[in-house]
């Protein structure tokens, strides 16, 4: 099989790769781009670790194939923070000690950056919800939703 | 000696406070390097061919055709392996047999269950290694399987090793069968217990196998070289223990492999044995290049370890007064395709909790056509503990006694005998049940089709063998190093620990996870042992980087050392008559340590004894939809006795994480097999783990009553949880609709279904 040209963004950096028309974005962004930060935990979107945004749309990177990233902006992990300044979303979930293992958080802090660009005010329940396509089996999700809707709150000022 | 949880909270400055982890920020920014993150030039993909059928002998294997694709670099069976001898080495609860191991990580004559590994293929990318695994072909000769433990113990059940005859039975069988062993505690006089109590209750259960479920598959990476020496990246629960496997089932040298430990991506007990690590490290050496392996998700499910299910017995005795007179248990464990279920654990810790006179457990370990069996979280003791709590909530409500009361009544404290021998030597069980009492919400009232049970958990919790390195910088800053996996925030105890011991700020402190070339040996991150063991080291290191700290405050005062203490992070005089000397800092000393002695940096090993026990006791309020019989968890409290919390939010964090795996074992998880023996749920779809939407915030509530044998007072805190869910939750669904469920896991149709029967 011949590779496809792709040109994208990532991160706001344009971005140019050649994949195989059978290649996930998941395998292109950790194995062409050495992006590592997106996690692979299932490859059959029902895990949630590989979630990325595409054109502001949360998804399952595995479940996307490279070739239709073509002319898309693509948001993952690596792009979350600002040089030395952490997004608040990054920094609830150190305070909160919403991680122990870490390997569902990339997926977890961009699934709820989507959230919260929708929804600055949502309820624990809105949360659950939201999160519910992410798995996490350390932490038993207190301390994500109580992360979440702390960001929420200082997001908003309140 | 610490006597009480007030003498020790006067006296800590950071023990017990909840600082954000040293390695924080690279989990947070996705730049934190698990075990497929990493990569090396010229690498190679590794691809596995698994057997397709539940019990099948291997006629042939040919690999020519994938050889010959363009591409292909090596391919390996399980006859590439070192053969070794047929032998259980290590005490007998966690004993190994590597004629057993190497036909796990790769079959050879048989494929023993559903994607048992056959061969693995090296190649120059993912997909070629893929599509050389496809032009292998094997010839099976299918055999009949057996899947349920019940099946697998019947005379006329197909053998999965035609030679095997039961051990612990005597005489020893004549003829072979599919139990591999039997063993018994007991105690005083069983029959003579039973008839002197006023009321006695025997029921049966089964458990589903259900799999730790870590978010990350396995992986590794290897690096052999023309020297036999081999670096190998790889995510576990304790590499030095798999260098000790690797090494020994490819055959080389401890010596010549250096594993550096990935972060790992959860592990809950799965992840202390090996499966790729061998294959990788022989491939590598076969072909002269690193290579990678991957696990995909449906090759953990059906390749890597779940733990047992299980059928179960459990008859207990009780006087009028809530009294537990007798006990007998009889658990078939599940091992899998090869022995070692935790059966042995589960017959010790079941009536553990107790005081009881009169005790018979007996345990049977049996193979059958499923992957291997690995440790997962207090391995045994919640199956277990689903049958023994399940009995006990029934005889409460039969003498009409609250069930906290009366655990209360009969639980262990110090010098309390047990089953197997040794006394307890630690109180702690009694205060989780007094939390509990004393929450405000215990006798709140329920509403309709809602319900209240309560359960009780042990776990032995684990010592042993660790080593940490303490360094002080020239700055006065300090590095330690321990070869403990840090799967959920280690690093941060081990600093809080050596930051109070030192008397200097947490965030002068940093943590590190050190390779097995560049400390000594740690045991696996397992059994609840690493903040107890590695921290005894941790504490020790620093207690001698102290001892120099003392000489060369001394030499720069031209004094003897017994006249210089160490006290909040500075060398003062004893007393005002050495001389009036300024306190020196950590920072003052490490100044000047070229004319006071070089260097300042101490190992410290210990083989650590003196682990508490963790004991955790819980309610759960629950829902039942009685249209659908699903089950709605509306309150969970789970109390846990953790010696003493060394960082506050990471214990809560592990009664609450264990708390919720254990409520994904009772209401949703179970392998489920088709009638070819084949896993037909192998994904997270199917395979249901709880998610955030299934839950309420859960209460985790510390008690602290510390073990004298750790110098901050620790027990560990990881397992203990995972004991009670299940039988809580079946006691408050019977709490709720009045009836027992005595079949994990408690699914909605199960439930529904026990509704319709009346």
């Amino acid at each position: 099989m011949s590779k496809h040209h792709v040109t994208t963004v990532i991160n706001g950096d344009p971005v140019e790769f050649l994949c195989q028309p059978n290649t996930s974005l998941l395998d292109v962004l950790r194995n062409e781009l050495n992006m590592t930060g997106t996690k692979e935990g299932c490859g059959t979107g029902d895990c949630g670790s590989c979630s990325v945004t595409l054109d502001g749309r949360l998804v399952c990177s595995c479940l996307v194939l490279g070739v239709e990233a073509q002319g898309k902006e693509i948001q993952t992990i690596e792009g979350m923070a600002n040089g030395e300044t952490l997004h608040v979303l990054q920094r609830k979930f150190l305070e909160h000690a919403a991680l122990q293992c870490g390997i569902c958080t990339p997926g977890f802090l961009i699934a709820a950056r989507s959230l919260l660009e929708r929804n600055n005010n949502p309820t624990e329940e809105e949360v659950r919800f939201w999160l519910a396509g992410n798995l996490c089996r350390c932490t038993g999700y207190n301390n994500i939703i109580t992360a979440v809707l702390e960001a929420a709150r200082e997001m908003r000022g309140a | 000696m610490l006597t009480n949880t007030k003498d020790i909270q006067q006296v800590m400055k950071v023990v017990g406070t909840s600082p954000v982890r040293p390695d924080g920020v690279p989990k947070v920014t996705g730049q934190a390097q698990y075990g497929a993150d990493y990569s090396l030039p010229g690498m190679l993909w590794a691809k596995i061919l698994r057997s397709p059928h539940a019990h099948a002998r291997i006629l042939s294997v040919d690999t020519s055709k994938a050889l010959a694709l363009p591409g292909v670099k090596g391919i390996i069976l399980g006859s590439d392996f070192p053969e070794h001898p047929f032998d259980y080495v290590g005490p007998e609860r966690v004993a190994q047999n590597y004629w057993h191991m190497t036909r796990n990580i790769m079959a050879r004559e048989k494929a023993l269950f559903e994607g048992h590994a056959i061969a693995a293929v090296a190649a120059t990318t993912a997909a070629i290694a893929a599509e050389a695994v496809s032009l292998i072909e094997v010839q099976y000769e299918v055999l009949p399987h057996c899947i349920d433990v019940e099946d697998a113990m019947k005379p006329d059940a197909p053998l999965l090793f035609e030679d095997m005859i039961t051990r612990g039975v005597e005489p020893a069988p004549t003829k072979p069968s599919n139990i591999s062993k039997r063993l018994e505690f007991s105690t005083g006089d069983i029959a003579a217990g039973f008839a002197s109590a006023d009321e006695v209750v025997e029921m049966s259960f089964k458990t589903a196998a259900v799999h730790q479920g870590y978010i990350e598959p396995h992986s590794c990476l290897a690096r052999y070289g023309a020297d036999g020496q081999c670096e190998l990246w790889s995510a576990s629960q304790g590499h030095f223990v798999v260098r000790a496997y690797t090494a020994k089932l490819v055959g080389m040298e401890i010596g010549n492999l250096l594993v550096h430990p990935a972060e790992i991506g959860g592990g809950f007990g799965g992840k202390t044995v090996v499966y790729v690590e061998p294959m990788a490290v022989l491939l590598s050496r076969k072909t002269g290049l690193p290579v990678k392996i991957m696990m995909g998700r449906e090759d953990v499910f059906k390749s890597t370890g779940p733990t047992s299910g299980s059928s179960m017995t459990v008859k207990i005795g009780v006087k009028k007064d809530g009294t537990i007179v007798a006990a007998e248990g009889l658990f078939k464990f599940q091992a899998g395709a090869f022995p070692g279920s935790p059966v042995m654990n589960a017959t010790m810790c079941a009536f553990a909790p107790y005081i009881i006179p009169n005790v018979k457990s007996v345990g049977f370990d049996v193979v059958s056509n499923r992957p291997k069996s690995a440790a997962y979280r207090a391995p045994g003791s919640p199956i277990s503990a689903f049958a023994v709590e399940s009995v006990l909530d029934v005889l409460a409500k039969k003498i009409g006694m609250d069930p906290l009361k009366m655990r209360l009544k009969n639980a262990v404290k110090a010098g309390s005998p047990t089953a197997w021998g040794p006394k307890h030597s630690h109180d702690g069980y009694a205060e989780t049940i007094q939390a509990l009492l004393d929450h405000p919400q215990y006798n709140k009232p329920l509403g309709k089709n809602q319900g209240r049970g309560v359960a009780s958990g042990f776990w032995f919790n684990g010592g042993g063998e660790s080593t940490a390195s303490v360094h002080i910088n020239e700055d006065g800053t300090v590095v330690i190093a321990t070869g403990s996996m840090d799967v959920g925030g280690s690093r941060a105890s081990m600093a809080l620990m050596a930051a109070e011991t030192l008397g200097v700020p947490y965030e002068s402190v940093r943590s590190t996870v050190a390779d097995t070339a560049s400390i000594g040996y740690n045991h696996v991150t397992g059994g609840s042992r690493v903040t107890y063991a590695t921290g005894i080291a941790v504490v020790e290191a620093c207690n001698k980087v102290i001892e120099d700290l003392r000489l060369r405050a001394s030499l720069m005062w031209d004094t003897d050392i017994k006249n210089v203490v160490w006290s909040d992070g500075y060398a003062k005089p004893v007393d005002p008559s050495v001389g009036n000397f300024e306190p020196l800092s950590l920072k003052a000393i490490a100044a000047k340590r070229g004319v006071t002695g070089g260097p300042i940096g101490y190992e410290a090993s210990t083989n650590a004894g003196g682990q508490a026990p963790g004991f955790s006791t819980q309610f759960v309020d629950v829902e039942v939809d009685p249209e659908t019989g699903h089950v709605k968890i509306l309150q969970f409290v789970a109390a846990q006795d953790v010696g003493r919390a060394i960082h506050r939010d990471y214990c809560a964090g592990q009664i609450v994480g264990g708390v919720v795996q254990g409520i994904g074992w009772a209401l949703n998880e179970e392998y489920i097999y088709d009638s070819k023996g084949r896993l037909s749920n192998a994904g997270f779809l199917d395979y249901r783990i709880p998610v955030a939407s299934d839950l309420p915030m859960i209460e985790a509530i510390l008690v602290e009553v510390p073990n004298p044998s750790h110098p901050f007072g620790v027990k560990g805190v990881g397992e203990a949880n995972i004991v009670p869910p299940m039988a809580a939750i079946a006691n408050a669904i019977e709490n709720a609709v009045g009836r027992r469920m005595t079949e994990l896991p408690m699914s909605p149709p199960r439930v529904l279904a026990a509704i319709d029967a009346g």
